[in-house]
């Protein structure tokens, strides 16, 4: 187990370095730089500037830097944010994201694998019905159009109730997260009804099932012991990538919400070009992605006996 | 409504007992979840400030206003900073020698008395200006902080605002070393600078944040981390930063040791807010949480409509820029050509553009690159010299392209390549314009949409026929907008050369008589229009809501904006 | 040696075998005959059936039918909600206006506010004209524009524009004029710009108006000749509504389903095939070449996917002009199967350790049988519903790729990116949002009750159930 572990950690990394080497070709790829504004400069205070972030050197060299700076877990200081180091940025960013999205995660988990098992037990009755078509309003509605009206709905309540329960925007207290998680993870709870359903009425069909049914067990033990735990799995899959995707996707959520996460720096630094915040948080979410990737694997291996790890 | 028979009595009792597991389950994750949002409140309350939350937008009982800001300040070192959020906050937290009263006048900052010359100028600093560490602002502190902006080192960006010093273009060029600028601490109080030629405008340029003076010690100290965070920051202005949690807030209250406190009305200004989202911030004004919205960038019409709505007062401001349609001169383009430049010229309607389709109050079509409020030897610059008419007029629009044609050889028209910008507006000017060449001369333009930087790449390559642009002025004075036009201005994207144009903007430059100097941009003004040089569409306003409750508030086209220090809280 | 018996060959002969006995009491049905049957007994996802088909039609024939240029501006009726009123009267084109000069009084400042203010010539959605009398000491005046009868103390509206001479006291008002009724107010300024006075009001009805060249140019009326200033003409209809400059949203519809049915279908249809044949592969083979695959996959979902949106942009080399939908599903079915693969693959990997696998393996099933007849029939269930799921998804892709101005180049439009414009537009034109919105739930309705039913016709365990 352990061995399995250290290997796929080593993958991991030859993984990360793959990614860091991507997106730093891509990056230097697409035209323009991190310099440019809307008022051109002189050409010895561009020449300065150049020089200031070593932007005069050969691509190659460039990238020899970096690596070598990578490797110092170090990723330079940002262009837009002039005075900050992108390791600050990245260390007060991502606790903020990481607790929208584990709350969203675990919002979309707990209600997906719920509301799933719920319709697929009542399966073409009301229940089901019901939830089917709130699910597909869930996902035929952008998490935009989410954002914004559950914005407004809080500022009507607000102006209702008169008084301030779940602040509007903002970031600081716990009453803070509750409505942007709620609606970060309104979209994956709807695939992850969705994904549950059918996987519970595959489960339901099984041998294993009808047998421990025939054997007399009693139904509340079939349900938890068999039919959840086997139905589960594909949801486990997909969980790890959607707690990467989350975490990362909250773009939209944080800017409406002003929250000061890390997704709005990172869809920023892309659109201003900014070479140091891009690699930092490209390679920052790649390990943390490949990292839920193995931790899912390994719980995979936990939950099912059938998948051997070591195969 | 289900294609299944019904299922056996068998599994009735199954799912009625899967239902009850649920709903237990249900109870589980509910609890499991409201327990996880306990754990993260328990956390966050040890760093977080409860009292935040419920904060009023206009506060009475702390005197303090609550806004939000659409970035956080990307730069609070004063001498390398060169955008609108940084602007904002420094010039709340630092002085320069001068400052701007409200009504745009200058006034005496660090410095008690001046005098400019047309070699140079001396000013005499104040006894009672003090840092927020209690020592005295000294002339020193501004010999260092202007060395800093010329620096190579340093690489400001606003360096060229010193060109006018000594030695600061040698300098900036790695030419001499910096302690060459022509700028010398004579005494503790008295600053003594030399000019390379007459600045008709340096009094303005001395209430500039490139300007602003820094402590040596303090900054050698922090050890290259200097306005890197709060505590790496030394206040010599109205306010102090006192909090500034990145991305997330920042705050500055009152400062006990500036020197004229008494002006200095509220205790405190919080920004708990940062986002680019209007609705969001529309929401939180809605909701008495700010104080004002919109103060940067402006409401958009649509915004506009729901203050409508609302009944909220709404103000209005100019951030005086102008915006424009610059054509390509390279070569290659056929935009060179006279005669099509005119026929596009011709068939654009500024005010169907700026009512109809812009639609957003204090636009204003604009006749000339020299916007309306620029002022002149006496009275406003185009009261003086008035912009030469250009009437729509698509018959002659289209006798000028067939001339045009004539004289590029087509047989037919190729695509115009119009550049612009991913944002909405951008886009939405793109498509109307896209129509109006179509429809008016018959000509396919192609809309060549591009991120920002990606648009600004392509632009300094020249890969355009048209593109959107806009200027926004750095001083005070005509100059600003009058160069941009030369063939050495590396803004001239679409490398106008027109030697007599140089001319002009050269006998601008060097004249010190106000007359002779507006009369040279009164010509230059003149050549842009005839020569359809560049086809100007609108000068840009803001419009803003603001607390009626919250008065005193100064906004300004160049300088300080919004400015806070002499506001005030009174109750309707 | 030999003792034994010899028998003869003839004594034998072979015992006769009963065919008969084995063969089956009805015809077999194919996999697939038997899926098209359970699939036509699913009435629900018949009927999402025909709103597939409708939605192709209102793609592909709508355009046939409501032949409204999508890109055309019709600038009198911009975001206007379906059936709103389109009456318009001929008027005289457009004809700029000097407006009024007048000396102002001597005197001490006057902080009396304008008297006099009236409006000049007929108010229509051309202009409003206004004027009013000087005021002395005063430096300028301050027009505003409001919806409500105004209050004492209370908001003035719109800031129109500042006058910035005390001679000229006239304001012509272009702005976005709607017909209805305005209350106008001026207000006199100090020589700082600071308001000296309270203001005064005036009540404005405006007319919608239309020259006879525009109405020419709208395709209202055949000539000009056919119309005369004072006629009353009923403006283009928009059964949909017009978006933000006054575009027909029906024909918008139709156009935008283009680009978002492509993408949203075919996208996600590619990308969830790689994923399968992808994931199928990684864990059949199990071992080293599964962890590699898999390590691929982790590779590619962690790659920025708006930097690399741009650079395929690039690669592909979309001039100006170009729709560049090509390279968008290119990009998004590069970027997007591994979810589907590793979904696949962890049931591959469950379904791998059944027994009838090694049943069939040990009867000599070769690989490619046993993933064509086992692992995919057995896999389909989830696989359809990731389908599903990644069809609204795909479509919000490219909305928002549109948005940041990597998707679709204008004026092509496309769903997607119309619930973007529209959500700007919320509260006051909700329309703009609500008709793409619709037509983004339609489909991803239809698609998930199609592949609901396709779920149950398709999946094998389902098999032994009727």
């Amino acid at each position: 187990m352990l061995r399995y572990i250290l290997k796929r950690l080593l993958h991991g990394l030859i993984t990360v370095w793959f990614i860091a080497t991507a997106t730093f070709i891509a990056m230097h790829a697409v035209p323009g730089d991190p310099l440019s504004g809307e008022k051109a400069m002189t050409p010895e205070i561009r020449r300065n500037l150049e020089a200031k972030y070593g932007l005069d050197k050969p691509v190659v060299e460039q990238y020899r830097i970096f690596l070598v700076n990578m490797a110092k877990g170090d990723f330079g200081i940002s262009y837009t944010q002039q005075n900050r180091e992108v390791n600050d940025i990245i260390r007060e960013g991502f606790p903020v994201s990481a607790t929208l999205g584990i709350l969203a995660v675990v919002f979309a988990a707990l209600g997906g694998i719920l509301l799933g098992a719920l319709t697929a037990t009542y399966r073409n009755r009301l229940p089901d019905v019901v939830i089917m078509f709130l699910v597909i309003l869930g996902i035929s509605v952008p998490s935009f159009v989410f954002a914004a009206l559950g914005q407004l709905a809080l500022v009507k309540i607000n102006a209702w109730t008169g008084f301030t329960l779940f602040p509007v925007a903002g970031w600081g207290t716990v009453m803070h997260m509750v409505v942007p998680s709620l609606v970060l993870g309104l979209g994956t709870m709807a695939y992850l009804t969705r994904l549950m359903r059918s996987s519970m009425l595959e489960v339901t069909n099984t041998d294993y099932v009808r047998t421990a049914r025939s054997k007399g067990l009693p139904p509340a033990r079939i349900f938890l012991k068999h039919q959840l735990r086997n139905a589960i799995l594909p949801v486990v899959t997909v969980l790890g990538p959607a707690i990467a995707a989350i975490t990362t996707g909250g773009f939209v959520v944080e800017l409406v919400f002003a929250i000061p996460g890390l997704g709005r720096y990172f869809v920023q630094a892309v659109q201003q070009l900014d070479y140091t915040v891009i690699m930092g948080t490209t390679v920052f979410y790649g390990a943390f992605l490949v990292l839920m990737v193995i931790v899912v694997d390994i719980v995979y291996g936990l939950i099912d006996p059938r998948v051997r790890l070591k195969a | 409504m289900t294609a299944m028979p019904p299922p056996p009595a068998s599994q009735n009792g199954m799912t009625r007992s899967a239902g009850r597991s649920l709903l237990w389950l249900s109870v589980g994750a509910a609890g499991l979840f409201v327990l996880l949002l306990w754990a993260l409140g328990f956390l966050s309350g040890m760093t977080g400030d409860e009292a935040r939350a419920s904060a009023p937008g206009v506060d009475f009982r702390n005197n303090a206003i609550a806004l939000a800001a659409s970035q956080e300040p990307p730069q609070l070192d004063s001498t390398r900073t060169s955008d609108q959020v940084s602007n904002f906050v420094l010039g709340h937290i630092m002085e320069g020698l001068l400052r701007q009263d409200e009504h745009d006048q200058v006034i005496p900052g660090v410095a008690e008395s001046w005098e400019v010359r047309t070699d140079g100028a001396t000013f005499h600093l104040r006894e009672n200006a003090r840092w927020s560490d209690g020592k005295p602002v000294t002339a020193h502190d501004f010999v260092f902080a202007w060395r800093l902006v010329v620096d190579p080192k340093t690489a400001a960006t606003y360096a060229s605002l010193l060109f006018p010093i000594r030695n600061a273009e040698a300098i900036i060029a790695g030419k001499v070393p910096p302690e060459s600028l022509g700028v010398v601490a004579t005494s503790d109080r008295q600053l003594d600078v030399q000019f390379e030629k007459p600045v008709p405008y340096f009094e303005k340029l001395a209430a500039f944040t490139t300007l602003f003076p820094v402590r040596e010690d303090f900054f050698r100290s922090r050890n290259g981390t200097y306005a890197a965070n709060a505590e790496d920051l030394l206040f010599n202005g109205p306010f102090t930063l006192t909090r500034w949690e990145h991305g997330a807030s920042f705050r500055f209250e009152k400062n006990g040791l500036y020197w004229d406190k008494d002006r200095v009305k509220l205790a405190a200004v919080d920004v708990p807010y940062i986002t680019t989202d209007s609705n969001a911030t529309l929401n939180l004004y809605r909701d008495g949480k700010i104080a004002m919205v919109g103060q940067s960038p402006g409401l958009g019409s649509e915004s506009l409509k729901q203050a409508l709505v609302a009944g909220w007062p709404i103000h209005q401001m100019r951030d005086g820029s102008v915006w424009y349609l610059q054509l390509n001169f390279r070569p290659d383009r056929i935009t060179r050509n006279h005669n099509l430049r005119k026929a596009l010229q011709l068939v654009v309607d500024r005010g169907e553009y700026v009512y109809r389709v812009l639609k957003t109050p204090g636009y204003v079509p604009a006749a000339s690159i020299f916007p309306v409020w620029l002022r002149g030897a006496e009275n406003l610059f185009r009261q003086e010299y008035p912009a030469p008419e250009v009437a729509v007029d698509v018959a002659a629009a289209r006798r000028y392209l067939d001339l045009a044609k004539q004289e590029l050889g087509l047989t037919e028209w190729p695509p115009l390549v119009f550049l612009c910008d991913d944002t909405p507006s951008s886009t939405k000017q793109a498509e109307y314009f896209q129509t109006v060449f179509r429809e008016k001369l018959g000509l396919e333009v192609r809309i060549d949409r591009q991120i920002f930087k990606q648009r600004i790449a392509k632009m300094q390559a020249g890969e355009f026929d048209i593109v959107s642009a806009g200027w926004g002025p750095d001083y005070d004075d005509p100059l600003t907008f009058g160069d941009l036009f030369a063939s050495w201005n590396p803004n001239n994207h679409g490398e106008y050369d027109n030697p007599e144009l140089d001319r002009w903007v050269r006998a601008a430059q060097e004249t010190v008589d106000p007359r002779g100097r507006m009369a040279a941009f009164g010509e230059i003004q003149r050549i842009l229009i005839e020569d359809a040089a560049v086809i100007t569409t609108y000068e840009r306003g803001q419009s803003y809501v603001q607390d009626p409750r919250l008065k005193g508030v100064v906004r300004r086209t160049i300088g300080i904006d919004p400015d806070f220090s002499n506001a005030y809280l009174e109750p309707n | 040696m030999t003792d034994a018996t010899v028998t003869n060959a003839a004594g034998f002969e072979p015992v006769h075998v009963d065919r008969q006995v084995q063969k089956l009491t009805r015809p077999s049905l194919s996999y697939w005959q038997d899926a098209w049957r359970r699939l036509k007994a699913n009435r629900r996802a018949f009927i999402s059936l025909y709103i597939v088909i409708g939605l192709l039609l209102f793609t592909v024939v709508g355009p046939w039918v409501w032949t409204v240029d999508p890109s055309t501006q019709d600038l009198d009726q911009v975001s206007k909600a379906p059936g709103s009123d389109r009456r318009a009267f001929v008027a005289e084109p457009y004809q700029p206006w000097e407006g009024v000069r007048a000396t102002v009084p001597e005197g001490a400042a006057s902080t009396a506010p304008p008297a006099n203010f009236k409006t000049v010539g007929s108010t229509t959605t051309q202009a409003v004209r206004l004027t009013w009398d000087p005021v002395a000491g005063a430096s300028g005046y301050r027009i505003y524009r409001n919806i409500y009868r105004p209050t004492a103390g209370g908001a003035l509206g719109l800031p129109l524009g500042d006058v910035l001479s005390p001679e000229q006291v006239s304001f012509e008002d272009r702005l976005d004029l709607e017909p209805m009724t305005y209350f106008y107010a001026v207000l006199t300024l100090d020589r700082f710009g600071a308001v000296m006075s309270p203001p005064t009001s005036l009540e404005v009805n405006v007319v919608r108006v239309i020259t006879p060249a525009q109405a020419v140019e709208r395709g209202l009326v055949a000539s000009v000749a056919d119309v005369k200033v004072g006629d009353e003409l009923k403006l283009a209809l928009h059964p949909f509504g017009t978006d933000y400059l006054g575009r027909d949203l029906l024909a918008r519809l139709m156009t935008g389903a283009r680009v978002s049915l492509l993408i949203g279908i075919f996208a996600p249809l590619f990308y969830v095939l790689l994923g399968i044949a992808y994931g199928s592969a990684a864990g059949f083979m199990g071992g080293r070449a599964d962890s590699a695959l898999m390590r691929f996959a982790d590779f590619v979902v962690a790659l920025p996917f708006l930097l690399f949106m741009i650079l395929f942009k690039i690669a592909f080399g979309i001039g100006p002009g170009e729709s560049g939908i090509f390279p968008m599903l290119v990009a998004l079915v590069l970027l997007s199967w591994p979810s589907t693969a590793r979904l696949v693959r962890g049931q591959i990997l469950q379904i791998r350790e059944e027994g009838y696998i090694g049943a069939s393996r040990l009867l000599g099933a070769r690989t490619g049988y046993l993933v064509m007849r086992h692992m995919i029939p057995n896999t389909m269930g989830v696989i359809l519903v990731t389908l599903t799921f990644a069809i609204p998804s795909a479509i919000f892709t490219e909305a928002f790729l549109s948005f940041i101005g990597m998707g679709v180049a204008p004026p092509t439009p496309s769903w997607g990116s119309m619930c973007n414009e529209g959500i700007r537009t919320m509260l006051t034109t909700p329309h703009e949002l609500i008709f793409p919105a619709v037509m983004i739930s339609i489909t991803v309705l239809a698609f998930n009750l199609l592949g609901d039913g396709l779920r149950d016709a398709f999946d094998a365990r389902m098999r032994s159930r009727e």
